[in-house]
């Protein structure tokens, strides 16, 4: 079954108004997915129905659930690898090599969807701080449902198989059931709180930025809004960690790309400053600030400009590209 | 890259063959540890072995210890695939040298994240 064009157009305006997120033509199917779930809750033959229904009844509630539905998905543990590489390798050591004490690190994980990357970086920073070192993660999503997920530091089967390193996962978890609960020690140093990327930022400033797999989805006066209000809540000498497939160039000048490995991660550039008076170990000098032009929007299942060497991953909390599908044995949950 | 499925379920090697041939592996299996042993005293060369924990004759558990025991097979890359999901059998396995440890069930998804941490999935030219 396929959605109406007008079905697509109300759902796609409700999302954008709430959100910001831009669902494009062609994302018709996401739509689909997403909602049918709350179609058939609701005991309607499909999502057209229920979104008549929706459109009818004028419940804040159900609009509330939609855009939930839309801009919340699954994600994993050490997502792509390279950006808790980067921190564990470059940021931190660049941080530190600028000053003389590093205690009460800030890290804001942006869009954080159920906890796997605040986690990720709790669990480096544990590690490439050292004993004792303090730490703060702000994390924060527009989902309520995946914050209180994050918050109870509790994951299925399927969830902790998703990228986590064995050695972590012993290190870190506890069987509580069927699931796995997360250390406490870990779930202290996590803030999490609602927050929408259109409001002010939560209370910095961070020294470090996840904001990994959002941009992709908004238009570009969005993204250069977006990424303002991130430079005005990073420290001077900060760092921003994009997804694979986000750049700055292009969509705001205010930024020097530093290249990390075979990635970039992004460190704020001040009116009259000098970015980088140390740079990191391994970083390169000089490099290019971004010049602002006009760049067309980065479509959502492409990655015109890859600044991780992976494979583009879908979004972490929001809208993706259909993944090549699971065989119907893994589905169903092979044992033997 | 070439990897040993060793299960004593049929359809369970199938199943994770399969999805290391996606990835670009070609496969060989063995049905039990000794299975395996045999196949790589034989000069069967892989980068990788996916194992099973509870198998006949020899289990997972026994074949990574013996893996490990023989310098000239340090290079293989040990996974358990396994039920077997208590907290100390992860911590066993680990012990006597695997490198990951995948729970069944999991999806395809999940044993290419945890190929991707081994550094076993070829990174894609950016596009």
């Amino acid at each position: 079954m396929s959605l109406t064009q007008d079905t697509f157009a109300f759902v796609a305006d409700v999302v954008r108004r709430r959100s910001a997120i831009q669902l494009e033509a062609g994302k018709e199917y996401l739509v689909e997915s997403r909602l049918l779930p709350l179609a058939r809750e609701g005991g309607h033959a499909g999502v057209d129905a229920y979104v008549r229904e929706v459109r009818s009844a004028r419940r804040e509630s159900d609009l509330a659930d939609i855009v939930e539905a839309l801009t919340t998905n699954e994600t994993s543990w050490f997502r792509d690898n390279a950006p808790f590489s980067a921190l564990r390798t470059h940021i931190v050591p660049g941080l530190r090599a600028e000053r003389t004490v590093l205690d009460g690190l800030k890290v804001w994980s942006a869009a954080c969807s159920t906890g796997q990357e605040p986690y990720s970086i709790a669990m480096t920073l544990t590690d490439v701080l050292g004993p004792g070192a303090r730490f703060s993660i702000t994390a924060t999503d527009l989902s309520e449902q995946v914050l209180a997920q994050a918050r109870s530091g509790r994951y299925s089967q399927l969830e902790v198989n998703r990228g986590l390193p064995a050695p972590m996962m012993v290190r870190w978890f506890q069987r509580a059931g069927h699931d796995w609960q997360i250390a406490d020690e870990l779930r202290r140093s996590i803030t999490f709180a609602k927050h929408n990327l259109l409001d002010l930022p939560p209370a910095g400033p961070f020294d470090v930025v996840f904001l990994r797999n959002v941009l992709i989805y908004f238009d570009l006066e969005t993204k250069r809004s977006i990424l303002g209000r991130v430079h005005r809540a990073l420290r001077p000498g900060g760092y921003l960690v994009l997804g694979a497939a986000e750049t700055t160039i292009g969509v705001d000048g205010d930024w020097e790309r530093v290249p990390v490995e075979r990635g970039s991660v992004y460190r704020p550039v001040h009116a009259g400053a000098v970015p980088s008076p140390r740079p990191a170990p391994g970083t390169l000098t000089g490099a290019t600030p971004a010049v602002p032009t006009a760049a067309p929007r980065v479509p959502v299942s492409g990655a015109p400009t890859s600044t991780w060497p992976v494979q583009p991953r879908p979004a972490t909390t929001l809208p993706t590209a259909p993944r090549r599908p699971a065989g119907p044995a893994f589905e169903q949950g092979v044992t033997r | 890259m070439r990897a040993l499925v060793i299960d004593d379920s049929r359809t369970m090697r199938r199943i994770v063959a399969g999805a290391l041939e996606d990835l670009g592996f070609s496969t060989v299996q063995a049905g039990d540890g000794q299975q395996a042993l045999d196949l790589l005293e034989s000069g069967e060369e892989v980068d990788l072995a996916c194992i099973d924990w509870n198998m006949p004759v020899m289990d997972g558990l026994t074949f990574v210890t013996r893996v490990r025991a023989n310098p000239a097979w340090r290079n293989i890359t040990l996974m358990m695939v396994t039920t077997e999901s208590e907290h100390g059998q992860i911590v066993r396995a680990l012990a006597a040298g695997a490198h990951e440890y995948l729970i069944k069930p999991f999806t395809t998804d999940a044993i290419r994240d945890k190929l991707d941490l081994l550094g076993l999935v070829p990174a894609e030219e950016p596009v």
